[in-house]
């Protein structure tokens, strides 16, 4: 995989990279500022958050600033709550018997939910499909707690999804080995450089090429799916990262993949990869 | 929903300068954007903050139109006794929310 991901395309594989630094010392000719390059880590990836402003990034370092704790401590209540079913006409049954709430099954989160998010989008037997966390939310809660399930984007699901994202933070992304997964990985990669829209752009040209570079008065970052769901200042409130996808879709004024779709799910395999080891920092917050 | 947060000391000396920090969920609708079908959506604003340590008010604010949406306000205080720090967030269409925290103080 390393091979084909197109950030490693910049820099020589690890081997020559250390035959490079031993020539260096072995020479004894390299100025400081080569040395603290040299000595700079190998891995040249950048969290969205490095990107931000310092007071964005102080925003999204204190729970006590970070506006996304509110989902998280909404996702708290709806864990420990048994879920309502609302009926057709629109009324509230509160008849909970035969359901239970997350806690009943998975007991405390964080201790049974830590690293959980970090392995997602991950393959369901039962749909024969992969899944992302959110799908697996909601296969939950129809599969497990006779419920509907939430509407993409919703605040119970975006809730949900923090709490849960929560639990794993500063956990690395660890796409699950799974070979049913590659197919799906692979397509996700050609659609992140696939030309889409009017405006006739791939994800790679800006995210991989112009990264750190500006559109428009906005540095371009490494599109790394750690934050999400991340508290958005532009959206003022908390959104997936399917929503961003599509946002970005919208914005190169191509037509935007539906939420849960196939194809969307296949990017963020995709792009789960490509941060693979990156610490998870849901919820984050972007500009 | 949980719809506040409060951040503030748990235990505090008597006199000192104590931090409160505090987070709601709303939406803030100023009253002046259109909404999709091209008519002017209603205002819907937080427009009172108060703050009652042990009852009495230490901190309040007036909220108008163009705050952002989920509101933050950090304030100071001086913590004299143990109690309780009441929050009441207070706005349009019949909007109140109060959360509060209880503080101990030693000496």
């Amino acid at each position: 995989m390393a091979g084909r991901n197109p950030l490693h395309r910049t820099h020589p594989p690890r081997p020559l990279r250390a035959l490079l630094r031993g020539a260096a010392l072995a020479i004894g000719c390299a100025s400081a500022a080569q040395a603290a390059d040299l000595a700079a880590p190998s891995d040249q990836r950048r969290s969205g958050a490095e990107f931000m402003s310092a007071s964005t990034r102080a925003m999204q370092r204190d729970d006590s600033l970070n506006p996304g704790m509110l989902w998280v401590k909404d996702g708290e209540a709806l864990w420990q709550a048994v879920p309502e079913v609302r009926l057709q006409g629109g009324g509230a049954v509160t008849d909970t018997t035969g359901r239970q709430s997350c806690a009943a099954c998975h007991g405390d989160a964080s201790r049974r939910m830590r690293g959980v998010a970090a392995r997602y989008p991950a393959f369901d037997d039962a749909s024969q499909r992969p899944l992302t966390l959110a799908g697996r939310i909601n296969q939950c809660r129809q599969k497990h707690q006779q419920s509907q399930p939430w509407r993409a984007e919703s605040a119970e699901l975006l809730a949900m999804e923090s709490y849960i994202a929560f639990q794993s933070r500063a956990v690395p992304i660890t796409p699950p080995a799974d070979t049913r997964l590659q197919p799906y990985q692979e397509r996700g990669r050609q659609r992140y450089l696939q030309q889409l829209g009017q405006l006739d752009l791939s994800c790679a040209q800006c995210h991989d090429q112009r990264a750190g570079l500006r559109l428009g008065s906005s540095l371009i970052p490494q599109a790394h799916p750690g934050g999400y769901p991340v508290y958005r200042l532009e959206w003022q409130g908390v959104g997936s990262l399917e929503r961003r996808l599509r946002n970005c879709m919208s914005g190169v004024r191509a037509e935007s993949f539906a939420f849960g779709s196939v194809e969307l799910v296949e990017l963020q395999l995709y792009l789960a990869e490509r941060a693979r080891g990156m610490p998870l920092e849901a919820p984050g917050v972007r500009p | 929903m949980a719809r506040a947060l409060i951040n503030a000391p748990a235990a505090a000396r008597a006199g000192e300068v104590i931090e409160i920090r505090t987070l709601i969920t709303h939406p803030m609708e100023t009253g002046f954007r259109p909404g999709a079908d091209g008519k002017t959506l209603a205002r819907d604003i937080i427009s009172r903050f108060t703050c009652q340590y042990n009852g009495e008010v230490v901190f309040s604010a007036e909220l108008f139109s163009a705050i952002a949406a989920n509101p933050f306000i950090a304030f100071h205080t001086v913590a004299t006794k143990s109690g309780v720090l009441l929050c009441t967030w207070q706005g349009d269409n019949g909007f109140m929310e109060s959360a509060s925290v209880p503080i101990t103080v030693l000496g």
